[in-house]
């Protein structure tokens, strides 16, 4: 630790000091005052059950969570404050519970790695050594270039890792890095870690689990229960104290007298003789192949009416295909299924009331309550609407969900969320039930009770189960077992009859046995010794602003671009479609206006007077008007613009010179069409007057008097498209930027990736600019290729510099980027995200910002938000090049505002971005 | 289909909007604060023009024209010289510039006929027609005004009585209030369904619906209902509120019939976000084809320009939006007072542009579900 600031210094007394800790989420309180010292260089082991507040105090511990009451020091310093925050992080690692949380799936294993290498500020041989070193040592070597988000559960677990011991931390947090991992892996991962932790003696390493067995093999032991320190010691000295032999016996004396009570050993009763006979499942040579991947192998088997048949295997093993395949989520490549002796048909709804399916991954409404979420499946299933109620609070009894009834999913732990699937799945008393993991993450008190509840449907139910599981103890309840290994069936038989038939001492051994047997033997290389500390990197690392950690942030985004080209596709194409559209579809020169005309006279004058304006490009006449009634029908169904009236005796009295008013009625339904069509009309009606009046009283008349010669400038055929493109562009260079840096934050805040910024020494400046720097070189290539399809297809003529509009350009998308990362920072959701965006940019944009009306003109509020917003400066700039061959000289009016929107606009998000949960 | 399904599950839809705070207020801006100052920005046809005048003369004719032009139409004239003229159309700070030149009063009353210039800033689209036409009628006016005191010359007595119907002020401010709620109901019913979809399936929760006694047409048909609500009620309190009551424009027509519209065009629009949803692979692509979809949709189904005046190949292509037929409809219904009787057309190809939207989602929705 000689690289340490002030390393002369000697080890705190504790790595981590709680006093008077609490933490609540809305009502539900996750800690309680929990006073806790954990010493250094140990293996530390938080244990309990589900929900007790084990990962909220992990997450305390490594700054992810703001604190709300109480005091936490980590490492020497408070946590409470931000300077200590910042100097120690490079010191901590966290991995988050959930199976590749933190990690980014369309990122392969090593550029994963990589950008958490950058994050902490290494160079590019450091990280190269040190990624080979850790994929190595955690036999991920081989996949180092398959995407994350294809890898097995325990893959992602070792993936995890590697990413969390790029650093060199001297603190390891680990929340539950085993759940849902299968046993071999399992064996891997703990031998793994310690590996390094031989190699890297100072090292203090926390851990959550609800695994009792992994327990044993921690220095030192943190037992908790809801949201309190039952006890903290050794295991030998937990043991002691209680007075008992095992760690789960020693957990639950711990606990308080009623947690207790009702606490014994399951044991599964034998099955009733007889049931045999009746076949639930049948799977026949069920073959399933994604491309050239080949899922499941040619498997069969037979389950009776009762039985509970479960599912062993290594992750990614083909068993979660498999039993989709049964309910009729995947259709098989090859083979049959059929449950109660019918083929499965995906729109077969019979079939489907008959069975309960829980898939791997929690897939509930994380938007309704635990109530919400049971009743809603209950009226799905047509439970009797007066039976609901009773039947949730059965289910809520049977799986202790009482006390979250009115909470929302997602503010539960992992293990109750688990028991929530499976009450769900069994609302409405199916006869056969396909569980994908169920205990994954469930705590050993919850699954002994799940267990019994098990027991209990098959035996005195009958209802059949098909379930997989990572645990042997549950494995061995099964009545039979499968093992499989990469989509084949290895056995299946009976769990003493597979123990016996491999001459094993245990069920775990026989599995282990079996896989290494079929997976080939490889031991993975120990890791070589720690690389020397260096000092100059932890220096590197404080300072307020890292070009290399923000470039993390931009590389990894720009790869995740990469990965998905149908989005930067749509984001190229769909501005020039749009410009294309726009500029054909918006034409300010109203043409072809439809009038009729009611002729009450019908002479040569009248028809004279009408053929001045049937003549004209403007208008086409329509049918004559025939009376009052038509003209009102028409007119109200749109179908006429204009409607002229023209009294009887018209001509005669043109002729005498007596006073006649001819009657013009304009649709006003759309003001700016009426305006125009009104000056039109008055200007024809004035010619037919001069032209007249020349033919009576000679020229010595009016007309003529003087002449108003029009110049329309910079535009001089007044060609729409001219006039649209240099404001189109900007609308276009607006909304896409805007809309993909609003969603690359947002999407990490849904997904929970966005745990790396919390949890690595990462800047919101640094964060921010890495977000926005992607997006807007894809702007610019944007704005390129639009300026070429502009000049070169659509020839609209660029009189100005290009320099200038580029120039313009770059600061415009700056500032449209930048609002896209403000907009994150309010919405939590992309749906939100996505209307924010749509609703923020597009109707300022249109409306306020001089596309159609000038600002000058606008009123009210739009005037003030039209003077500040970017684009309205932007779309000066590009119609003075564009158009009026102005440069820099001529702009600085609007080039100013957008200098200054630069700044603003990245400071307010960095001030609102949150760099804690909370 | 069992419509307790749909009904369930489109109530599961309201309660998860429900707990999207951010959401929620969205929705409530783009219905009411967003018209709002949609519409009382909006300026009139033709409100506050830059003009600049370049008297070169200093005659009394020349002095009476600069006086005809003051607000609202147009701001009060800037005499400016000759020199700045350029510069000051260059930076777009004027829009039109009248150049009265030299000796414009001595040709006129000397029949030598002299020409006055009218520059026109021909990149501000919507000003320079209305705008020049505007300008030419009040020069002829003043000059003729001015000769008639010198000269005695017959002029005809045929007047021209010219009548706005609907919107006798022309006032544009009611056009833009309704052009925004039409927007508004189209872009959040193709939010809502779509992004509904794509959530339930990165959140995995689609996946557990289809092994349940549910179908995808009950699936479909509870996002539509449930979405179609709300944007209904929403655009319901708009018209009758915000509208109706803030803005004080008149309505015409029936809002029943108008709402009824609504109802088709959401039918469709919600279908089309579902298609879109399936066909998109993630939020970020969805959030892209909805700017591809929404942008055309609003801009040439004839709520911003008129579509007589648009290529006709575009206006043929655009009669299969149905934001082109609620257009009409709306604007039918909602200025002048038009019944179904005349609205029909548009009633029956919303309802056959939605049904065929509806087919056709189905169709991906189904294999969407696979």
């Amino acid at each position: 630790m000689s690289g340490q600031p002030g390393g002369a210094s000697p080890e705190p007394p504790s790595i981590v000091r709680l006093r008077e800790v609490s933490l609540s989420y809305g009502k539900a309180r996750a800690l309680d005052a929990v006073t806790l010292e954990i010493p250094p260089g140990r293996m530390v082991g938080l244990l309990g059950p589900d929900g007790v507040g084990k990962s909220s105090l992990l997450a305390l511990v490594s700054g992810a969570q703001a604190i709300q009451t109480g005091r936490v020091e980590v490492l020497g310093g408070d946590m409470a404050s931000a300077a200590h925050r910042a100097a120690s992080c490079p010191r901590i690692a966290y991995m988050p519970q959930g199976l590749g949380k933190n990690l980014y799936p369309t990122l392969s294993v090593s550029e994963n790695v990589d950008f958490f290498g950058r994050l902490f500020g290494q160079g590019r041989e450091e990280r190269e050594r040190r990624i080979a070193e850790l994929l190595r040592s955690t036999g991920l070597a081989p996949f180092a270039d398959r995407p994350a988000g294809k890898l097995s559960g325990g893959m992602k677990q070792k993936l995890g890792l590697c990413c969390a011991l790029i650093h060199d931390p001297d603190l390891l947090i680990l929340d539950e890095p085993t759940t849902g991992v299968d046993p071999l892996s399992r064996r891997q991962f703990w031998e793994l870690i310690d590996r390094i932790r031989m190699s890297r003696t100072g090292m203090s390493v926390i851990v959550a689990t609800a695994y009792m067995e992994e327990a044993a093999r921690f220095d030192w032991l943190v037992a908790m229960d809801s949201g309190h320190v039952l006890a903290t010691g050794t295991p030998a000295e937990l043991l002691a104290r209680t007075g008992t032999t095992t760690l789960d016996a020693s957990f639950i004396a711990l606990l308080p007298e009623e947690r207790r009570r009702g606490h014994e050993p399951l044991v599964m009763p034998p099955r009733p003789a007889g049931a045999e006979g009746e076949v639930a499942i049948e799977a026949e040579h069920l073959s399933m192949r994604f491309g050239s991947f080949t899922a499941v192998d040619d498997v069969s088997f037979r389950i009776g009416k009762g039985e509970i048949f479960g599912f062993l295997g290594s992750n990614g093993c083909g068993k979660t295909t498999t039993m989709k395949m049964l309910t009729g989520l995947l259709a098989a490549s090859e083979g049959t299924a059929r449950l109660f002796g019918r083929e499965v048909d995906p729109s077969d709804m019979e079939v489907r009331r008959r069975v309960g399916y829980m898939s791997q991954a929690f897939s509930l409404y994380s938007e309704l309550t635990v109530r919400q979420n049971l009743d809603l499946h209950a009226r799905l299933f047509s439970l009797p609407a007066e039976r609901i109620p009773a039947r949730i609070e059965e289910m809520a009894r049977r799986f202790d969900l009482g006390g979250v009834m009115d909470s929302l999913p997602e503010s539960l732990p992992l293990g109750l969320r688990q028991r929530l699937s499976l009450a769900v799945a069994m609302i409405h008393a199916p006869e056969l039930l396909i569980l994908d993991e169920p205990t994954s993450g469930v705590d050993p008190m919850a699954r002994d009770a799940f267990w019994r509840i098990l027991a209990d449907l098959s035996r005195k139910d009958g209802v059949t189960i098909f379930v997989s599981t990572h645990f042997m103890n549950e494995a061995e309840l099964c009545d039979r077992i499968s093992l499989m290994h990469a989509g084949k069936v290895l056995v299946s038989d009976t769990p003493a009859g597979i123990v016996a038939g491999r001459g094993a001492a245990t069920l775990e051994e026989a599995f282990i046995d079996y896989l290494e047997e079929a997976a080939g033997r490889q031991e993975p290389e120990a890791p070589a010794a720690a690389a020397p500390e260096d000092g100059k990197e932890r220096a590197a690392n404080a300072r307020f602003f890292s070009p290399r950690r923000m470039l993390a942030y931009a590389t990894r985004e720009q790869l995740e671009l990469r990965r998905d080209p149908i989005r930067a596709a749509l984001a190229m194409l769909g501005s020039l479609l749009l410009m294309f559209v726009i500029g054909y579809g918006i034409n300010m020169d109203v043409e072809n206006l439809s009038f009729a005309v009611l002729d009450r006279d019908d002479t040569t004058v009248s028809r004279d007077y009408v053929l001045q304006i049937s003549g004209s490009r403007y208008f086409t006449q329509k049918p004559p008007i025939t009376d009052y009634a038509d003209l009102d029908r028409r007119m109200r169904s749109g179908e006429l613009s204009l409607a002229i009236e023209i009294p009887p005796g018209f001509g005669r009295d043109v002729a005498r010179g007596r006073h006649v008013e001819v009657g013009a009625w304009i649709d006003g339904a759309m003001p700016s069409r009426a305006e125009t069509v009104r000056g039109y009309v008055q200007g024809m009606h004035s010619t037919w007057l001069a032209q007249k009046a020349r033919e009576l009283y000679g020229d010595g008349a009016a007309a003529g008097a003087f002449r108003i010669e029009i110049r329309y400038r910079y535009n001089p055929d007044i060609q729409s498209l001219v006039a649209m493109v240099p404001a189109v562009m900007p609308l276009l260079l607006l909304m896409i930027p805007a809309m993909l840096a609003a969603l690359s934050v947002v999407r990490e805040k849904e997904l929970g990736s966005i745990i790396n910024f919390y949890a690595t020494p990462v800047t919101r400046l640094e964060f921010l600019l890495g977000k926005q720097l992607p997006y807007i070189l894809l702007a610019m290539m944007n704005f390129l290729m639009l300026t070429a399809f502009a000049v070169l297809i659509f020839g609209v003529p660029l009189k100005g510099s290009f320099l200038t509009l580029s120039v313009a350009a770059l600061l415009y998308v700056i500032c449209t980027t930048g609002m896209g990362l403000l907009i994150s920072t309010f919405m939590g959701s992309q749906i939100a995200a996505i209307f924010g965006t749509a609703l923020l940019t597009l109707v300022p944009a249109v409306q306020y910002s001089g596309m159609t009306d000038p600002v000058s003109s606008l009123e009210g509020a739009g005037a003030i938000f039209g003077q500040i917003y970017p684009t309205t400066h932007f779309i000066t700039i590009s119609r003075g090049v564009f158009s009026k061959a102005l440069g820099f000289s001529d702009l600085t009016g609007a080039f100013l505002p957008l200098l200054v929107a630069v700044p603003v606009l990245l400071g307010l998000a960095a001030v609102l971005l949150r760099k804690q949960a909370r | 289909m069992r419509l307790k399904n749909i009904l369930q599950l489109g109530i599961k839809e309201l309660r998860g909007l429900l707990r999207d705070p951010i959401l929620l207020l969205l929705i409530a801006y783009s219905f009411s604060l967003s018209i709002y100052t949609g519409a009382s920005a909006m300026p009139e046809a033709l409100s506050r023009a830059a003009i600049a005048i370049v008297d070169e003369d200093r005659s009394p004719v020349s002095g009476r024209i600069a006086l005809a032009f003051y607000p609202p139409y147009f701001v009060v004239p800037r005499l400016i010289s000759a020199a700045e003229m350029d510069s000051r159309m260059d930076a777009g700070l004027d829009t039109f510039a009248l150049d009265i030149p030299p000796n414009f009063q001595r040709d006129l009353l000397a029949g030598r006929s002299p020409a006055i210039q009218l520059n026109v800033d021909a990149t501000r689209m919507t000003q320079a027609f209305t705008g020049a036409g505007h300008i030419q009628s009040i020069v002829t006016s003043e000059v003729n005004e001015f000769l008639s005191r010198y000269r005695s010359g017959g002029t005809l007595p045929v007047d021209l009585a010219l009548r706005a119907r609907f919107n006798q002020q022309l006032n544009k401010s009611w056009f833009g209030a309704i052009s925004n709620v039409i927007s508004s109901i189209t872009m959040l019913s193709i939010v809502l369904t779509g992004a509904a979809l794509i959530r339930e399936r990165e959140h995995g929760t689609i996946e557990h619906l289809l092994v349940m006694p549910v179908g995808p047409v009950e699936i479909m048909l509870s996002k539509i209902w449930s979405m179609a609500l709300v944007v209904l009620l929403a655009s319901s309190f708009a018209i009758l509120v915000v509208v109706k009551g803030l803005l004080e424009i008149p309505i015409e027509g029936s809002i029943a019939l108008f709402l009824l519209g609504t109802a088709l065009q959401l039918f469709a629009t919600t279908c089309m976000g579902i298609f879109l949803a399936t066909v998109a692979g993630s939020m970020p692509q969805f959030g892209m084809l909805l700017m591809l979809v929404l942008l055309p949709l609003q801009v040439l189904s004839g709520g911003v320009t008129p579509r007589e005046s648009m290529p006709e190949i575009i206006q043929i292509i655009m009669l299969a939006a149905p934001n082109t037929h609620f257009v009409i409809l709306a604007q039918a219904v909602l200025f002048r007072g038009a019944g179904l009787s005349i609205v029909w057309p548009q009633l029956v190809a919303l309802l056959g542009i939605g049904a065929v939207l509806f087919y056709f989602s189905l169709r991906r929705f189904r294999q969407f579900l696979r």
